[in-house]
């Protein structure tokens, strides 16, 4: 489990299990030049407050689906960290620093009824470490929300191991207290056929840095990867994408949109596709768009598509980042509707399209009565 | 019975003069239409009486029932009981037409319909303008055709049931049914009596369907003939030509 340092690729350079392969980041480095290391608490250079009892906790609490099993394991079990390597310092932190993970299962063709809701909630000074492994077997089906509440100081990796046509449903909610720190790997490797959809909605925290990946292992799966965000004054959100399709006739489709309003706000997003040689047939788009609200708030987006291949099906990406347009509150207005319920509607417009698409219909209508209550702010 | 009084209205847009003196009073019961050749202003004059920021207002004033337009925003105007309707409405995405509409006739008539009230206008409302019902369900004016982007302005004219109506070129790019269905809109609204109506159009056609009571001839910032709707008829068989002229 050494370090893996045959180059991936530019996008992917570098993976291992191991703390001390990766130097304490400075933010010159590419990946970590927009993270305010300051605010991360430590959680980079391994200086992050007492974990347990005297420190941070981060509680899980599971609510499953009557078909899938739930267990809670050490760090001794020889499922975990199979479906990937830490790819940056704070998730090989995470790694080296769990002391308990969550292991949920989707057995062989089972067909989830419900959802299956797993809240984390964080209390206390200090940090916590988390690791999940979501394990859905082949020709099962789920869908999963994941919630994080509360006051932490978190680091984690999540794990997403889907069977051969197997389908997995996610929402990652963040919806962090206002001074929560969170850092967090979200890895989904798929077989053959199988379908990934992810829904990640940031909201809450003073610095939430995701980073969602999708790997391969067989050809014809799918995976679509949505996101919405609202940044408030202060707050840093960052969304790291990386899809690497290895594999040939996989589809990838990332739709990533954020807005924000106020002095500092800040919104990072970053897309990486790399479309290998062998990943012949493959289909992918990526497209972030953010909208600006007010002065003072700043987003930063970079799409990068990296393709080795000739033959590819489809690859694009789109960034876009501005302001409201004057012409749709001049439209709305022009129709007695008041500025601010116009720029209300333009906003919930922009966002809903996404949200629409949330899988849980109760979850579809929370996110939108909490950006209808970030708009209010 | 309202009135619209538009009194030695002058609008640069970005240090450009384009209207220079409009005058033209419109009462309720009547219907003007302003005539005139491309680039001649009579749009700058429909955007700027409604107060779409791109337009400085230079000089003069627009007064509805004696209220100073000018002073308010473009919310506050078409709460006042002005409409404007689109030469080329905007495309709003993820904001439903019902949701839309639902907004706009809770602002202007300062309180929420009844939901089986506005439920049922809704349909009359599209039914008579031959607007497929599953449009309430589409995001605004998106995907829409040019025709059925007018018959959507229409609609909302008679939803809201403005004062004083201002209709830009509702009848460029529409088709003769169109134009049928489109008018019918509009002396629906006009028959109600309490309204006025200033039509631009670039064309004659629409003013066989919509009668007008009064033509006025628009070309280089201002009214440079006014007349009946003889007036159209020449404009009909000689063109703009005259008048351009006689501005350069």
């Amino acid at each position: 489990m050494g370090l893996d340092t045959k180059p991936l690729s530019t996008l992917h350079d570098k993976s291992s299990y191991d703390l001390e392969d990766f130097e304490v980041p400075t933010g010159r480095e590419e990946n970590w030049r927009f993270t305010p290391l300051s605010r991360l608490k430590g959680l980079h250079k391994g200086t992050a407050g007492p974990v347990g009892d005297t420190g941070g906790h981060v509680v899980v609490h599971v609510d499953a689906a009557p078909e899938v099993t739930v267990e809670t394991v050490g760090r001794d079990d020889p499922r975990l960290g199979k479906s990937f390597a830490p790819t940056d310092r704070v998730s090989a932190q995470a790694w080296t620093s769990f002391e308990k993970a969550t292991v949920i299962t989707v057995p062989r063709e089972a067909v989830a009824s419900k959802p299956t809701v797993v809240t984390l909630t964080g209390s206390g000074d200090g940090a916590a470490y988390g690791h999940l492994l979501v394990k859905v077997e082949p020709m099962a089906e789920a869908v999963l929300v994941l919630e994080h509440l509360g006051s932490a100081v978190y680091a984690d990796n999540v794990e997403f191991v889907v069977g051969d046509g197997a389908t997995l449903k996610v929402v990652s909610l963040q919806d962090w207290a206002d001074d929560a720190v969170h850092v967090s790997q979200h890895h989904a490797r798929l077989g053959r056929d199988a379908t990934f959809r992810s829904f990640v909605v940031t909201l809450g925290g003073d610095l939430v840095r995701l980073s969602p990946s999708v790997s391969y292992t067989g050809p014809g799966a799918d995976a679509e990867l949505l996101g919405v965000y609202f940044a408030d004054a202060g707050q840093h959100l960052e969304h790291r994408l990386l899809v690497d399709h290895t594999h040939p006739r996989c589809r990838s489709n990332v739709d990533y949109r954020g807005a924000l309003q106020g002095q500092d706000a800040h919104a990072v997003w970053i897309g990486d596709v790399i479309i290998r040689v062998e990943a012949e047939g493959t289909d992918t788009y990526e497209l972030n768009r953010n909208l600006i609200l007010t002065d003072g708030a700043r987003a930063d987006s970079v799409p990068n598509l990296e393709i080795l291949t000739g033959e590819v099906a489809g690859a694009g990406h789109a960034s876009a980042s501005g302001r409201l347009d004057d012409e749709h509150l001049f439209y709305l207005q022009a129709r007695g509707i008041p500025y601010e319920e116009a720029r209300r509607l333009v906003v919930r417009g922009f966002l809903g399209q996404l949200i629409e698409r949330i899988e849980v219909p109760e979850l579809r209508e929370r996110v939108f009565a909490e950006v209808e209550a970030e708009l209010s702010k | 019975m309202s009135t619209l009084e538009i009194r030695d209205l002058h609008v640069a847009v970005e240090d450009k003069e384009i209207l220079r003196g409009v005058n033209l009073t419109v009462k309720a019961g009547q219907t003007h239409a302003i005539m005139g050749p491309n680039g001649s202003g009579k749009s700058t004059l429909a955007y700027a009486i409604a107060g779409h920021p791109k337009y400085t207002i230079t000089g003069g004033q627009v007064l509805l029932d004696g209220e100073d337009l000018l002073e308010m925003s473009v919310d506050e105007r078409a709460r006042a009981g002005l409409f404007l309707a689109m030469q080329y409405p905007v495309e709003v995405p993820g904001v439903s037409v019902s949701n839309f509409l639902r907004s706009a006739v809770t602002a202007v008539r300062g309180e929420a319909p009844k939901l089986r009230e506005f439920a049922k206008d809704l349909k009359a409302g599209m039914e008579a303008l031959a607007i497929d019902p599953s449009f309430a369900q589409r995001n605004l004016n998106e995907g829409f055709s040019g025709g059925e982007k007018k018959r959507h302005e229409i609609l909302q004219l008679e939803l809201l049931k403005p004062k004083i109506a201002v209709l830009d070129e509702t009848d460029s790019g529409l088709d003769v049914d169109a134009l049928r269905v489109v008018s019918e809109g509009i002396n629906r609204f006009r028959a109600k009596g309490d309204t006025g109506v200033l039509l631009i159009t670039h064309y004659t056609r629409i003013l066989r369907y919509v009668k007008p009571d009064f033509v006025h001839v628009f070309a280089g910032g201002r009214i440079v003939e006014e007349g009946g709707p003889e007036l159209a008829e020449k404009l009909e068989a000689e063109g703009y030509a005259a008048y351009v002229k006689e501005v350069a």
